[in-house]
This record gives C-alpha cells, sequence and structure tokens, in this order.
C-alpha cells in the first residue's frame, strides 16, 4: 500500500504531473520575459502565465458546425496524455527518472512525436481552411526535423552503449570528458528541438501572419488552454531530455543537482529563446532543406565519429 | 474551404486577418503551398472625402485632406496648400518651404521606420518589428513637438505654415537625428547580412522593370525596379528646388530591393533634415491667402513616402472647390500585386502585400463599373429602397431607420 501510493506521489506530484506543470509555467513566463527584454519590451509579470491560463479555461468553448466534435474535444488531451506519460521516464530535477528500463528514450521519442500528430489532427478535424493549411505543414515539418532528432538523440546512446535514458546519465557521470565528444549533435538537437516546438524561425505552421494561427485557428477556451498546458509541459520535457542527455554533469549531492538541473535547462531555454528572438520565420521549403541539407549530415557524422570512438574504446 | 480543381484551395486573406492592418479581400487560389491566382479586393474602407470637400471652402477641406491618410497626413495636406496657392498665385516665404520640407522629411522617417516594423512582423521577425517601432516613437515625440500631434499634425496652411521652428526645438530634432541615424545604419546592416531574413526578402515579389512600367507602379516599388521617379529629384517642388536629393535606386526588384530603397531613402532624409535646419532661412512663415480663390485647375505631384501623390483641384471662383481629386500613391501600386503575387507561395504573400506598403483607406474610391450584363446607376433613394427590400427578404425590416 505504501509503495502503491508512494509511486502514485511520484507521477502525480513530485516529479511528476503537479511539478512539470509549476516548472512549464516558470519555464513560459521566463521565455516571454527574456523573448521581451531582448526585444526592448519589459515583458509579462511573473503571474501572467498563470492568469492567461485561467482566463482561458473560463472562456467559452465555441466548436465549428463542420468540425468533428468528437475528435476536437480529445486531441488536447492526448496531448497532453502523451508529454505526461513521457514525462515519468526523463531525469528531472536533478533526480532519477520515476520509471526506467533498457529503451525508454526510444519510447520517450515516441511519446514525443504524438504532440504534432495531435496538433495534425486537431487542425485536420476542424475543417477550417487555416487549419487545414496549418496542419499540412505541421506535418511536413514532423517529417523533416524527426530525422535528424532522431540520429542527434540516438548519437550519445551508441558512445554509452545503452538505450536507457537512466543508464546513459550513469555513464556520462563515470566519463564526463565523453560529453563533449557530443557537442555538434547537440546543437542539431537543439536545433530540431526548436523545430518540434514550432518555435521562431520554425513556426511556420502556426504563422500568425500567414495562416492565422495554423491548426488551433478554431480552438478557444478549454481547449485552447489545454493545448497550450500541452506545449508548455513539452517545452520542460525537452529541455529536460535536453540536459539529461547532452549536458549530463552530476555531483552526487542531492541539492546541488537539484540546482544543476535548473541551470541546465535554463541555459538550454536561454539559447532556445536567443533563436527565436534574433531570427525571421523560415518558409516551410526552406525548413525542409535545411533540415535535409544541414541538420541530418550533421547528425550522421555524429553517429559515425561516435562508433569509431566507440571501437576505439 | 471551397475546392476548384481537385488541388486547388481558395484561400481568403482579409478582410479581417492578422496581417493586414486595414480591410481588403485578396482571395487566393493555392495549389499546394503555391498561389497560382490572386483577386485583388480593395473597397472596404471608402470615405467620400472627394465629394465631401466639394460641399465645403477651401479651408474647411484641408482638414479633410489632412485625414485622407493617418501616415503621409503631411504629404496631402502640402499638396492641396501648393494647388491652392498656385491657382491664388501666392508665394510661400521661404521659411515656411524649409519647415514644410522638415516636416514631410520627418514623415518620411517614420512612415518608412513604421514599413519597416511591419514588414520584419509579416516575415516573423518580431525584434526587428519592436525595435523600429521603439525608433519611430522618438520621430513622432518630434512630430507632436512641432505640431502638436502624432500623425496629423496640421503644420501646414495656405500661403504658409502655422508652426515655426524654434532653437530647441531644433536642437531637440538635430539630437534625434543623430541617434536615428545610429540605429538605421544598425538596420541596413541587418537587412544586408541577416540570413534568416535575406531569404525570405530576396526574389519574392518580382515585379520587372518592364512590368513596373506597365502596371504604372510609383514610389520605392519603382525604385526598386531601377526606375527613378521621385518627384523630389526628378520635378523638385518648393524647398527642393536648393536642396540636394540624392537618387536612391536598386535594380533587385524584388521585396528585398524595396526594403534596401527604403532604408537608404530614411538615410538620405535624415541628411535632408540637417541639411534644412542648417539652412534654415529667416523670416515669416504664412502669408495670407484670399478666401475665394480663382477658376481655374491644377495638377499637383508631391512625394510621398509610399510614391508620388497627385492632386487635381478645380476650382470655379467660389469659396468651394468644383473638383478635388486625390491620387494616393497606393492606389497606382495596386495595380501589379497579382503579377507579384501570382507564382509565388503563400508564406510570401502577406510580405508581398505589405512590401507596396498599402494604404488601403487612401485608395478607395467610388467607381461605377460599367458592364454590359447586369449594372446600373441608382440615385440615393433608389439605393435605400433597394437595400430595404434586400434586408427584408433576408428577415430584418430596416425601413423604420430615419437616415
Amino acid at each position: 500500500m505504501i509503495e502503491f501510493l508512494e509511486i502514485l506521489f511520484k507521477i502525480l506530484i513530485f516529479p511528476g504531473l503537479l511539478f512539470m506543470l509549476v516548472y512549464s509555467f516558470l519555464l513560459e513566463y521566463l521565455d516571454r520575459k527574456v523573448y521581451a527584454l531582448m526585444q526592448n519590451r519589459s515583458g509579462p509579470r511573473w503571474y501572467q502565465p498563470l492568469a492567461d491560463f485561467f482566463k482561458l479555461l473560463g472562456k467559452k468553448v465555441i466548436i465549428p458546425a463542420d468540425a468533428d466534435e468528437k475528435m476536437f474535444r480529445i486531441m488536447p488531451v492526448i496531448s497532453i496524455a502523451a508529454v505526461a506519460s513521457a514525462f515519468l521516464y526523463i531525469p528531472v530535477f536533478g533526480m532519477r527518472s520515476v520509471y526506467s528500463f533498457s529503451g525508454d528514450l526510444i519510447v520517450v521519442l515516441y511519446f514525443l512525436a504524438i504532440p504534432p500528430l495531435t496538433l495534425f489532427l486537431a487542425g485536420w478535424y476542424s475543417r477550417d481552411v487555416y487549419a487545414t493549411l496549418g496542419a499540412t505543414r505541421v506535418l511536413t515539418q514532423m517529417f523533416v526535423y524527426e530525422v535528424p532528432l532522431f540520429i542527434s538523440l540516438l548519437a550519445p546512446t551508441i558512445l554509452a552503449g545503452t538505450w536507457s535514458i537512466t543508464g546513459m546519465a550513469d555513464f556520462y557521470a563515470d566519463h564526463p570528458l565523453f560529453a563533449l565528444i557530443n557537442i555538434p549533435a547537440m546543437f542539431t538537437a537543439l536545433i530540431a528541438f526548436q523545430c518540434k516546438l514550432e518555435r521562431a524561425p520554425f513556426d511556420s505552421p502556426e504563422a500568425e501572419t500567414e495562416v492565422v494561427s495554423g491548426p488551433l485557428v478554431e480552438y478557444g477556451g478549454r481547449l485552447l488552454a489545454f493545448f497550450k498546458i500541452a506545449t508548455n509541459c513539452e517545452l520542460v520535457l525537452v529541455v529536460s531530455l535536453f540536459a539529461a542527455i547532452f549536458l549530463p554533469f552530476m555531483s552526487g549531492n542531492v541539492w546541488v543537482d537539484f540546482l544543476l538541473y535548473f541551470i541546465k535547462t535554463l541555459a538550454a531555454l536561454f539559447l532556445m529563446i536567443l533563436m527565436r528572438a534574433t531570427m525571421a520565420r523560415l518558409e516551410i521549403s526552406h525548413i525542409v532543406s535545411f533540415c535535409w541539407k544541414f541538420l541530418s549530415p550533421i547528425a550522421l557524422a555524429q553517429v559515425l565519429i561516435n562508433i569509431l570512438i566507440r571501437g576505439v574504446l | 474551404m471551397s475546392e476548384v480543381d481537385k488541388n486547388q484551395v481558395i484561400v481568403p486573406i482579409g478582410p479581417q486577418h492578422p496581417s493586414l492592418d486595414e480591410p481588403g479581400c485578396f482571395t487566393i487560389t493555392l495549389e499546394g503551398e503555391k498561389v497560382v491566382n490572386a483577386i485583388i479586393g480593395v473597397g472596404y474602407n471608402h470615405r467620400g472625402l472627394e465629394k465631401a470637400c466639394e460641399s465645403r471652402n477651401y479651408f474647411q477641406n484641408l482638414y479633410i485632406i489632412e485625414r485622407v491618410c493617418g501616415i503621409c497626413s503631411h504629404t496631402h495636406s502640402t499638396a492641396f496648400c501648393r494647388a491652392v496657392e498656385e491657382l491664388t498665385g501666392v508665394t510661400v516665404p521661404a521659411r515656411a518651404e524649409y519647415i514644410r520640407v522638415v516636416v514631410a522629411e520627418l514623415e518620411r522617417l517614420h512612415s518608412h521606420l513604421l514599413w519597416l516594423g511591419t514588414a520584419c512582423h509579416e516575415i516573423g521577425y518580431d525584434t526587428m518589428f519592436m525595435y523600429t517601432w521603439r525608433n519611430r516613437e522618438k520621430v513622432l515625440d518630434i512630430l507632436a513637438a512641432v505640431g502638436g500631434n502624432r500623425v496629423n499634425y496640421g503644420v501646414n496652411t495656405f500661403g504658409g505654415v502655422r508652426r515655426d521652428l524654434d532653437e530647441a526645438i531644433v536642437s531637440a530634432i538635430l539630437k534625434t537625428v543623430d541617434t536615428l541615424e545610429d540605429e538605421i545604419n544598425h538596420y541596413l546592416e541587418i537587412a544586408t547580412t541577416e540570413t534568416t531574413l535575406m531569404s525570405r526578402l530576396v526574389g519574392v515579389g518580382r515585379l520587372s522593370h518592364e512590368d513596373a512600367i506597365k502596371f504604372g507602379a510609383v514610389g520605392p516599388v519603382a525604385r526598386a525596379a531601377g526606375i527613378m521617379d521621385d518627384i523630389r529629384v526628378i520635378e523638385p517642388y518648393g524647398a527642393y528646388k536648393e536642396i540636394p536629393v540624392k537618387a536612391i535606386t536598386d535594380t533587385r526588384a524584388d521585396v528585398y530591393g524595396r526594403t534596401v530603397v527604403r532604408i537608404l531613402e530614411m538615410l538620405e532624409s535624415l541628411s535632408i533634415i540637417r541639411y534644412c535646419l542648417k539652412n534654415l532661412p529667416a523670416g515669416v512663415i504664412a502669408v495670407k491667402v484670399p478666401r475665394r480663390v480663382p477658376a481655374g485647375e491644377v495638377l499637383i505631384r508631391v512625394e510621398a513616402p509610399r510614391g508620388e501623390c497627385i492632386h487635381y483641384v478645380r476650382s470655379n471662383g467660389t469659396e468651394m472647390p468644383d473638383r478635388v481629386r486625390v491620387r494616393a500613391p497606393s492606389e497606382a501600386n495596386w495595380h501589379g500585386m497579382k503579377h507579384m503575387l501570382e507564382g509565388g507561395y503563400l508564406a510570401d504573400v502577406p510580405i508581398t502585400i505589405a512590401a507596396i506598403d498599402p494604404c488601403y483607406s487612401c485608395t478607395d474610391r467610388a467607381v461605377a463599373v460599367h458592364s454590359e450584363m447586369d449594372s446600373k446607376v441608382m440615385d440615393w433613394r433608389e439605393l435605400r429602397e433597394y437595400g430595404n427590400e434586400w434586408y427584408k427578404k433576408h428577415g430584418v425590416d430596416v425601413s423604420a431607420l430615419v437616415l
């Protein structure tokens, strides 16, 4: 019974759902604030993301007459569920992940593929011209960034010789210098993550000035709030995964690790904000050629290097 | 969504769309992401200003004309004042001409900074948008100090200007000009080096030299295609006859060329302002103009930030004009729009539309289209009856409304 309660606590409260939500609001705040400061603006107050969320919850949900109501309602929930499930396999707050088995990285990557798919389906079932265009772009973009993302996340695993995120963290804790070899993959992964989260310069699917807000154009109220939560949690997930795989430096002390986790994730977030603030939105065709011509070859080269080093060892 | 062909989708951009700042409707037919057909629909903002001018006297009209455009208000009032001064044969004092030029160039600065910001916003480069608009605020502050208002300054009057520039304002303008010069040079550097920005602008919305002539493009659109049509250079008016103005053209003929032309024009405006303030003649700022304007007609060309602005005024010797015609520069640039959009991508549509710096409500005129199929001319009463019938058919009775 106690064991069951402990697992429930881990899943729902710490480091699970509740802490993920709180941290996601914090990250959204920092994202908006730092972005604003880079643009010479003052930015939102600390409670603004929370206020936005509650305000959205109170708004009326309007479902277009042509839309498939069931799909329209269920998509945000699936998106959150996928993100929350993936969260259990990632080491967060300087602790070990709630669950771990050999091969959990693959599972996390699969879970991470679900939010874009729900976004596509949400747009598709909205039966709106902008939503459909946005949905098509989501899918087009997904096909191009998944390849470099998978390759660049798998490169470190080849060096570590394990498919488990926790196992990998252990390996790099023992051999911290090996983490430096993965630096090219670190950057390709960061760019691919930016692409996955549909942040500028890869925000073509939700380009406000072109397709209004893409797949989510018909969403409002509670359902939109859920999608926003899912996106924010995905951000937490992505920076945590990034920190776990590419910045695996641990001290062994719980409190120092806890602090290190924040430093690592915030550094990753800062790089992502910098990317978002300093570039114009790329066209979808440019994104496709960029991912195939630059990201994938670099990630592949990293895999080759890691295989060679592994062979030498 | 309406399907035309199996592979074609019609996307309406407007009348309500985040990328448009005024209502206009662009019906874009897409094949994938490629634009195969574009229908330009303007006319949502017709205000009947030309007609309104005919039933008011010249002094009242000055205030109507200033409100033709929210951005280039000074250009329109300058054109109208010059028309009336031409008809009455009044010579404007040199100091007034210089002050007009200073305000006109400040206006060009604020218009181009505004354009640069919106253009960057259209391509999702919000950081530049925020920076340029912050700089624009500095220009607006100066304009407010000169004219007492941020956009409709009310500086012009017949026979001169209403506000003088004193020492304090002159030094304030010079200080702002210095800061702006650094900033604008920085934007020029960004625009010519930032890869993502250039990838979105180069080769987009092309309007070649021949096409620009064919469609009668004006302003930065024509100048980016290598056509020198700056009225300040080819047909100087007012103080521009004495002030050296550098002709700025580009040969790229795309949105990127238009961006570079506009940024260089801002730098040129700064040097014109410096020259004017240095050589500001002493003397009165206005002379008296008779209330009645002698009969005659006149056509005036003035360089607006968006291009050539034409005012036509016909007087019949009374206090009111017989006819006022305003050809805002956007009106000339709409014609090439279809050509620019077609063959491009959906992602380029907002920036291509923005690149002519469109001003929808300045453009909209009532045009009688005579079609052989189904057209008739109605007077006011007939139109009202037709409207009542139409609403009745749709279940609303508005005949009780008194207009």
